[in-house]
């Protein structure tokens, strides 16, 4: 028989020094999912400068590319979405039955891959732009 | 048994949507940002080069699911986070109708780029 944990409301925010990895990492997976909910919405306005025309579009995408802060919210936005993906998978297994007495380290292992992989990312996202 | 600590009940239908979109998503996500951030370059990118993926009725398909999965998956797990935090009665209510109308009218938005171009509109 597996044990029982009764380890409170995680909603409530202001026991954050009490949270083991779990609940941490099912924070990160709310705060990053918000964050790729909020960029859907952005994205499809502006895509949709498509439908004021070509020019309009191209100059769009191309205008912001070319700012530096742009390029800086997409190397977060890779970290978001990586993480989120590897957390994802961290929780489809769980679901699944598997893992879950090592569910604390596969956690440790999707931030620590989800780091690598945006450090590794960072020359792709900054070539061709400056301050 | 442990007990059970998830943001669904378990065996609802909405429980299992965001689980198959989320196995979809993985896979889709992961591909939509190598496909336009690695093999081609966002700083890169024109409508043409757009229009020119789109014309790949497997693309295309691809994308207007990938829409409307993320549209589901995250506005699903947005009403079931605003529950946890104690969202209830009629205020519950009004933000499922509320979300309810922001998602399709995103994914009508969505699909009326996508058929820009394709050259359909």
């Amino acid at each position: 028989m597996s044990q029982s944990y009764n380890r409170g409301l995680i909603e409530d925010f202001g026991r954050w020094k009490e949270f083991s990895a779990g609940m941490w990492a099912w924070i990160f997976h709310k705060f990053t999912g918000w964050m790729l909910i909020g960029y859907l919405f952005t994205h499809i306005a502006v895509l949709s400068t498509a439908i004021a025309g070509e020019q309009a579009y191209t100059n769009t995408l191309q205008g912001l590319e070319a700012l530096f802060v742009v390029r800086l919210l997409e190397v977060g936005l890779l970290a978001v979405a990586v993480f989120h993906i590897l957390n994802g998978i961290r929780l489809l297994m769980v679901d699944l039955g598997i893992g879950l007495e090592a569910q604390d380290k596969t956690f440790y292992a999707s931030l620590i891959i989800t780091g690598a992989i945006t450090v590794a990312s960072v020359p792709t996202f900054m070539t061709e732009v400056g301050f | 048994m442990a007990e059970r600590y998830s943001s669904f009940a378990p065996g609802g239908t909405a429980w299992l949507l965001q689980r198959v979109t989320a196995a979809f998503l993985v896979v889709v996500l992961a591909y939509h940002f190598f496909l336009l951030h690695f093999v081609n370059h966002a700083w890169e990118i024109t409508f043409g080069g757009t229009a020119a993926r789109m014309e790949n009725i497997g693309y295309f398909v691809t994308m207007i699911l990938f829409l409307i999965t993320a549209t589901f998956h995250g506005v699903n797990g947005v009403y079931n986070a605003l529950i946890n935090q104690g969202l209830s009665g009629t205020p519950r209510k009004i933000v499922l109708g509320v979300l309810t109308i922001a998602s399709l009218a995103l994914i009508a938005q969505g699909i009326w780029v996508a058929l820009v171009w394709r050259g359909m509109m």
